[in-house]
């Protein structure tokens, strides 16, 4: 066809139609082994809520447990504690828990069901290391003077208060995620499900 | 009889050897990748000490490659806890450096080798840097080069999640965050990367599949790449001059001499000193001080609880710097994705290096005061950066980062202006040395 240097104009339209089939059928043929990648049937099921005592948490202490491989902190915040809370509101980015990173019913001033008992998931907001303790106030634990009590996130240096709400200009974005919980009793917690609501 | 690529084919001499090499030539170019590649590739007469580092890079991949395809043979992918409440992986690893013959070596080996890898790399791009090596007609090569360099990062990075110990698992739960910042796409990009809700034994396999397949098959390709892109256009050399431009009257330059045996033999030398100081390190100081190994890598993995201090591997850190420094939100977007976006331009501005650079001459030695202070500036600021990156986040810290991360931008961006109106040297007509 080229040797008379014309085009055989339906040739190339064959030429290309026959390349689009099979560059379609390329693409189709990639969304299986994409898709392979995904969370599979196994660990979409996996995450079942899990069942926690509570009934020997002191006041002042925290508990980890694990539920869908994330760490889940049930913290038992003594009345000292908790009078942080309202003192730090104009030092924290979203005092009013405005931005939906809790269950409804937890959408209060401790970000809790029992004012006392926070149930939130150790993973910082910002690329997800988990936060560490720094309960005592003041410079003591390498914080600054004013420190009032918290979390400093040791990756980036994100701080949070007692009711894990973020502290202004820090990497973290949001406030600590409250997961989905009901009080089965007065001491034993269901993680992971909130049938009972508020 | 003439092949297609210009050079004859070989002619037996009519003995058995001379035939059997005959009848291979004539069905492979043998003749012509030795001719073309080795013996009748000139290169510039005046390489100096920084011209070791290419073929040491490969010298590294052929260990790498070695090691790793041995330490397969016992390493097992597997986070699931075994009877010893210990998961898998790490105890795989345990079992290869106490248990294995000869296992301690090859792991060291392969550990060591990573580090060297990026030692000799930096080395490398930074020889091109001194001696404008990117320049026309040579930036493609320059581009292969920033790719392979990206390609080494996603390899290290997922190399490194392998043994599964506490800086692994977070290492790899912070940087897989970080695409989650990437507006819309980035939480379901970020699962699909994983392969979990939390990085997990899915997200070990997939690292330990990329690490040692599919990354390794675009490295080589990419390497080949450099390689023939280099040979098509020949090497630049520390006087930044072509010697293409002055030949005899065979059509050889002047200047060039072939490459072997004259720079295989010299790069032996380099060889042989890398590989001293090499096993120095592997029999010696295996963990490099903390900076090679790091110690918390030492303990298993544990979801639950994030280590004191965690950092990337050195060889990261100047990127990692630029991530952390950005801490303002722009256009209503977190800070998270601009640190991210501009730990992605740092790389890729490598990449742009030689449209960047206006100047009339290539190598250092020609260049005048303006470029040299803003080289040895931009070394000093990405040094900083790197150390930075390997300590704790502090205020002082934070602006410091912040500083050096403006200057090395500022190193590249503003290359066009001051690279131009920089006062430089006369450049020689033939090669000195």
């Amino acid at each position: 066809m080229s040797q008379e240097g014309k085009v055989d104009c339906g040739r190339r339209r064959l030429i290309v139609a026959t390349a689009a089939v099979g560059g379609a059928g390329m693409v189709t043929a990639m969304v299986p082994f994409l898709s392979s990648m995904l969370p599979s049937e196994r660990a979409k099921a996996a995450g079942a809520p899990v069942e926690v005592d509570v009934g020997n948490l002191a006041p002042g202490q925290l508990m980890t447990v694990e539920w869908r491989g994330k760490p889940v902190w049930i913290f038992n915040r003594s009345p000292e504690m908790l009078e942080t809370l309202p003192k730090l509101e104009s030092a924290v980015a979203d005092p009013k828990s405005e931005v939906k990173q809790q269950p409804e019913y937890c959408k209060n001033a401790t970000r809790s069901i029992k004012p006392n008992m926070l149930v939130a998931i150790g993973i910082c907001t910002h690329l997800g290391c988990s936060p560490s303790s720094k309960f005592k106030k003041g410079a003591e634990d390498g914080m600054p003077a004013d420190w009032q009590g918290g979390f400093l996130c040791p990756c980036h240096g994100s701080t949070f208060d007692f009711a894990g709400r973020v502290f202004k200009s820090k990497p973290a974005p949001t406030n600590l995620e409250i997961p989905p919980h009901t009080y089965l009793s007065d001491t034993r917690i269901l993680i992971g499900e909130d049938r009972k609501g508020a | 009889m003439a092949s297609n690529s210009g050079y004859e084919k070989y002619k037996s001499d009519g003995s058995l050897l001379g035939n059997v090499l005959e009848w291979f030539d004539a069905r492979f170019p043998a003749t012509s990748l030795w001719r073309g590649h080795l013996a009748e590739y000139y290169a510039p007469k005046n390489f100096n000490f920084w011209y070791f580092f290419g073929s040491l890079a490969i010298v590294v991949l052929a260990i790498q490659l070695t090691t790793g395809i041995f330490l397969v043979m016992f390493y097992k992918p597997d986070a699931a806890l075994n009877a010893n409440g210990v998961p898998a992986a790490f105890a795989s690893v345990e079992y290869i450096m106490r248990d294995v013959n000869w296992g301690w070596l090859i792991r060291y080996m392969h550990s060591t080798g990573a580090s060297a890898f990026f030692i000799v790399v930096y080395l490398h791009m930074f020889r091109g840097m001194l001696y404008g090596s990117y320049r026309k007609p040579r930036e493609l090569i320059w581009v292969f080069g920033v790719l392979i360099f990206l390609v080494l990062m996603a390899e290290a990075f997922m190399g490194y999640l392998l043994p599964w110990g506490q800086m692994s698992f977070w290492g790899a739960q912070v940087i897989v965050n970080l695409f989650s910042a990437i507006p819309l796409i980035g939480d379901p990009l970020s699962l699909w990367i994983r392969g979990d809700y939390v990085i997990g034994d899915a997200t070990l396999n997939r690292f330990f599949s990329f690490h040692v397949i599919a990354v390794p098959l675009a490295l080589l390709g990419l390497v080949a790449a450099h390689v023939m892109a280099l040979h098509e256009v020949g090497s630049n050399n520390p006087d930044g001059i072509e010697i293409k431009e002055h030949l005899d009257e065979k059509g050889i330059p002047l200047d060039g001499v072939p490459f072997h045996p004259y720079y295989t033999v010299k790069d032996i030398v380099g060889v042989v000193v890398f590989a001293i100081v090499f096993a120095g390190v592997v029999f010696f100081a295996p963990e490099g001080g903390g900076y090679f190994l790091e110690y918390n890598n030492f303990f298993p993995a544990d979801p639950l609880k994030t280590p004191p201090h965690i950092a990337p591997v050195w060889y990261f850190t100047p990127f990692y710097s630029i991530l952390r420094a950005v801490v303002w939100p722009i256009f209503g977007i977190d800070a998270k994705f601009w640190g991210v976006v501009a730990m992605g331009a740092s790389v890729m501005i490598i990449a742009f290096l030689p449209w960047l650079d206006r100047s009339p001459a290539k190598s250092i030695r020609y260049r005048g005061p303006i470029y040299k202070s803003f080289l040895a500036v931009f070394v000093v600021a990405f040094l900083t950066l790197g150390y930075l990156g390997t300590q704790p986040p502090s205020p002082a810290s934070e602006l410091i980062s912040q500083i050096c991360s403006l200057i090395y931008f500022g190193f590249f961006l503003a290359m066009p202006w001051y690279s131009k109106i920089d006062k430089c040297k006369p450049v020689p007509e033939r090669v000195t040395f």
